[in-house]
């Protein structure tokens, strides 16, 4: 493992893509994995793009890939699909449409099941980024579906989040979700030639005059990213929005913050798994749960029972 | 859920655009509990196996219905070898004659060749079957 | 049909009856048509209470032509036995053509390989390994020339299963019978030209949507005004069917194609009647017998109505559906092949019943690889069978009156109008197309059939019930792999030999005129002429109209 991690600081992608799956499938020496590749993190710029399905997301990053290679920046793309909830299984579809850029060498592509985590992204996806951080990538773009919790995580996870919508036809920007609507650092409206592109960007605007605008004023980008159009100001934009990040300090304090949770979720995950990990040892679980039914006990003085017995201190390696 | 998931490229390598099972087969592992990453059409071999690579996956079902089984497949096991991916699982399905199926087993080029009429069930099992 | 007195007591008896079956112990298996349509035991009368003969049936020829086309339909003239073929080169091919025309095949149809379809020349990279092996190579010219070989164009049409280059290999058609001294108004066959489907269905697909269309109209034009024999396109559903879709969305879809073409057509500026007379239709047989036979029947009385009444064509040509018809590939088996002979035989029969104007029978072996002459002997035989010795050609519409076929021609109907209603509100076929809906619901049903065999609740004889293990004994059709090299050679000289600076200026005129509204035809004749390949007119055209990107959609 020592070496994978050698050949990942080297540049080598298999080393890259064969990490990815150990912090993907919780592989035992995952934390030393993360230990290891953590203070070679920190580098690269991360961008969130979310959105309903259908609205274009893969096609867009497809050519927004080409402006950002054009300037010589090294991209990683993680691109997330929904896990069924009933089956653990998932088609992870959106490289289809990046596939022309699957040969630069400086383009590395993984897709990603949610797996589990409640639609939003999970540890893994989090992780994965790190892995692509300490590789070397310059960019890291991040594409997932606009469900569940995922826009929440998204802008925990993201440096500047891009949110993407298709002009709305008979439908207001009222009736999107409210989570979307207040994470977006960038609007993008793909499908700019479909009626209603004018009443959707008045709508967004309207919407962000109603705010109390901080000082950074979300760009609203009218594209067709099937034709091309539109992918040149995108990239300004989001050009923009990080100088703006970096010469106000704010990029800074983003990161904090991030690090901060890391931190926070790193030990309750810990803590978590090693309270579970000691009541099975002590209990057999499912003769209490049963119980519980029965109404012969009760789920919350049950669970201060199990903390009561188990030792905090004792160390467990 | 548990993290750990077999992940499968499902590939359609040259010009071949017939697609269906292909599409029909991924869906089936997808309800198997694999992760299925789909590469769409027309792919070239170094498309194929750079794929691979990133995704890291630990099967490869290549899907062909051209006749261009016997170039395509013996260079796409190549280029995954060269990629240090020679232990991943192979599998071809499409329109392949026996004698061609035979060959592409015994030379080592694939594992296994599923034909029109195997079961979904079949081939969902065979790939889990390899990994348990 | 009965007086109301008469119903009634069948209404009575009916409903005895069924409560004594129903206590009656039934197969296990799905009585539902391979679409999910569900089959009852028995129809009367009573499902055709509201059937009324002059407005649904109409007789042969006449609106709205459920009945057939033609006045006299197959006792005037057989359909056209029109074998698909083509591998390996030009000669290979040739040689094959001129087999089937002397056993007795009535028509040509052209099989081009991948590369071709693809818009490839036979010497670029991506077509390694793929030159001759499910079609024959054509990359020039040239190759068009040694193909049609002692071929009298005047006496035989032909139809070319081409659709992203269809203009191309078009002009080198026409150009080539030229050569022969027949002139454009003689001519006659047909090009798929179907873009529609392709990016639906077949997926072979060069362009994006906006140039093929327009290409499209381009050769509508110029049909109408040079080439009148010709059928420009052939809207086909064979493709949707293989797909996975069923018999009722391969209705619904390949006529709503059809429509887009008719609203493209009017778009450009053309006037109905001058091009929808020469639009032809493609369907699949499928195995499951009336409701095929059903399906053509409600094709015809649909395409009929809604040029009538929604486009307001005035010519009856414009609303007669004239269709040429596949046996259904994926129906046959790699186990037992030989079966596949009856598959085939029972499908195209339904054909028959169903007024197909023309049709291709499969070979046996066709799962495995390309039909062996032997193999496609035999279809083409099961096609004169049925002609000369069943005697089912000898009346039209024979299943007319049916209580079964009237009332699932009319169920199927109804179910493509409601298919309609929903691309309607899509936003009209390019938008469903955009969004994913035809492909998602041919791949659910896809899906859902392959299940069902799983399952055995869809028998499959020699797979999935009544096995044998005897492994295939027949002997295939292997494409010879020096037809690559010689391809590659024949290129190499043809580049030499011809005149590079007409090809040159060709290629600029051609993509200079791409760039505006004007007929692109007689530019890329004149390329042809000069033996310009098609690979590079494919190349020149897609710097000007980009490439079509498959979207992500599962």
């Amino acid at each position: 493992m020592q070496q994978l991690v050698e050949e990942l600081l080297k540049g080598n992608r298999r080393a890259a893509a064969r990490l990815i799956t150990l912090v993907e499938n919780e592989d035992r020496q995952k934390t030393e994995l993360l230990q290891a590749i953590y203070p070679h993190t920190g580098k690269a710029y991360v961008v969130g793009i979310t959105g309903a399905p259908g609205a274009g997301k893969s096609s867009l990053v497809d050519r927004l890939l080409q402006e950002i290679r054009a300037e010589g920046l090294s991209v990683g793309i993680i691109a997330v699909d929904p896990t069924s909830p009933f089956s653990g299984g998932a088609i992870l579809g959106d490289r289809i449409r990046m596939q022309d850029h699957a040969l630069d060498q400086e383009v590395f592509i993984r897709s990603m099941g949610t797996r589990g985590s409640l639609g939003g992204l999970s540890r893994s996806t989090r992780e994965a980024i790190q892995v692509l951080d300490a590789f070397g990538k310059d960019l890291i773009l991040v594409e997932t579906v606009g469900v569940g919790q995922s826009e929440v995580d998204i802008v925990r996870t993201a440096d500047t989040t891009i949110v993407l919508l298709t002009p709305a036809g008979g439908d207001s920007v009222q009736t999107l979700k409210a989570g979307i609507m207040e994470i977006a650092d960038l609007f993008v409206i793909n499908k700019a030639d479909l009626p209603g592109m004018e009443r959707t960007v008045a709508e967004i605007n309207m919407m962000l005059d109603m705010k109390n605008s901080a000082s950074w004023r979300p760009a609203v980008i009218p594209t067709v990213s099937i034709r091309g159009e539109g992918i040149e100001e995108l990239w300004t934009a989001l050009k923009e929005h990080r100088r703006y990040l970096e010469t106000s300090g704010q990029l800074a304090e983003v990161r904090l913050q991030r690090v901060r949770r890391e931190l926070t979720e790193q030990v309750e995950y810990l803590v978590k798994n090693r309270i579970w990990a000691e009541v099975k040892d002590k209990f057999v679980l499912e003769e209490l749960i049963e119980k519980i039914a029965r109404r012969e006990k009760d789920p919350y003085s049950l669970a201060c029972e199990l903390l009561d017995s188990i030792d905090f201190f004792e160390s467990k390696s | 859920m548990s993290s750990k998931k077999i992940r499968v490229l499902v590939a359609k390598p040259g010009l071949d655009g017939h697609d269906r099972g292909a599409r029909v087969v991924a869906r089936a592992l997808r309800d198997a509990g694999m992760e299925v990453i789909y590469t769409g059409l027309h792919q070239t071999p170094e498309q194929v196996a750079e794929t691979a690579l990133q995704e890291d996956v630990e099967v490869v079902g290549l899907s062909i219905l051209s006749g261009a089984h016997m170039t395509l497949v013996p260079k796409i096991k190549s280029l995954l070898t060269d990629n240090l991916m020679k232990d991943v699982l192979l599998v071809v399905g499409g329109i392949i004659p026996e004698e061609d199926a035979a060959v592409l087993i015994n030379e080592g080029y694939a594992d296994q060749v599923f034909t029109p009429g195997d079961a979904l069930e079949k081939i969902c099992n065979y790939i889990t079957g390899h990994f348990t | 049909m009965c007086n109301s007195e008469k119903m009634n007591t069948l209404k009575k008896r009916l409903e005895e009856w069924q409560d004594q079956v129903s206590t009656m112990a039934e197969r296990p298996e799905s009585f539902n048509t391979i679409s999910g349509v569900p089959v009852k035991q028995l129809y009367t009368p009573l499902d055709l209470d509201k059937f009324d003969y002059a407005k649904d049936l109409g007789l042969p020829g006449s609106y709205p032509y459920t009945r057939g086309v033609q006045e006299n339909m197959y006792r005037g003239r057989y359909w056209t036995m029109r074998q698909f073929s083509g591998f390996g080169d030009a000669f290979d091919s040739n040689r094959r053509y001129r087999y089937l025309l002397g056993q007795g095949q009535t028509g040509l149809s052209v099989a081009f390989d991948l590369p071709t379809i693809m818009g490839y020349d036979s010497d670029h990279e991506r077509s390694l390994g793929e030159v001759g092996r499910c079609g024959v190579a054509i990359d020039s010219l040239e190759d068009m020339e040694t193909l049609f070989d002692q071929i009298p164009l005047d006496r035989v049409t032909t139809s070319m299963t081409i659709n992203g280059p269809a203009a191309i290999l078009w002009c080198m058609y026409l150009a080539n019978a030229e050569n022969q001294g027949v002139s454009l108004q003689q001519v006659g066959g047909t090009i798929q030209n179907d873009i529609l489907k392709e990016y639906i269905a077949q997926k072979s697909w060069i362009f994006p949507p906006e140039p093929s269309l327009r290409l499209i109209t381009d050769i509508f034009s110029f049909a109408t005004d040079h080439v009148p024999k010709w059928n420009t396109i052939s809207i086909s559903g064979y493709h949707i069917r293989e797909a996975g879709s069923t018999a009722v969305q391969e209705l619904a879809f390949t006529l709503a194609d059809g429509f887009a073409y008719i609203e493209a057509g009017i778009a450009a500026g053309l006037n109905v009647d001058n091009f929808a007379p020469r639009l032809s239709f493609f369907f699949n047989a499928h195995l499951d017998f009336f409701e095929e036979i059903c399906k053509y029947r409600a094709a015809r009385r649909i395409w009929s109505r809604h040029l009538k009444e929604r486009y307001g064509a005035k010519d009856p040509r414009s609303l007669k559906l004239r269709f040429h018809t596949q046996t259904a590939g994926c129906s046959l088996t790699a186990q037992e092949p030989e079966n596949n002979i009856v598959r085939t035989a029972l499908e195209a029969l339904s054909a028959v019943l169903g007024g197909t104007q023309s049709l291709h029978t499969n070979s046996m072996d066709e799962v495995l690889a390309l039909p062996t002459e032997k193999a496609v002997t035999i279809a083409l035989r099961t096609q004169q069978i049925i002609a000369h010795e069943s005697g089912v050609a000898n009346t039209i519409d024979p299943l007319a009156g049916s209580y079964y076929v009237e009332a699932l021609t009319t169920k199927m109907e109804a179910e493509a109008e409601a298919y309609f209603d929903r691309i309607e509100q899509l936003g009209g076929v390019l938008k469903a197309i955009d969004c994913g809906f035809f492909q998602q619901e041919i791949a659910d049903s896809a899906y859902l059939y392959q299940q069902a065999v799983d399952k055995q609740e869809r028998i499959v004889v020699g797979v999935n019930r009544f096995n044998s293990d005897e492994k295939p004994q027949i002997e295939l059709l292997k494409i010879d792999p020096d037809v690559e090299l010689k391809q590659v050679e024949k290129l190499k000289k043809l580049r030499n030999k011809r005149d590079n600076a007409a090809v040159s200026s060709a290629l600029s005129e051609l993509k200079a005129t791409a760039a505006t509204n004007e007929n692109l035809i007689p530019k890329i004749l004149a390329a042809v002429k000069c033996y310009t390949t098609e690979g590079e007119i494919v190349a020149a055209l897609k710097e000007v109209f980009g490439v079509y990107k498959e979207k992500p959609l599962f």
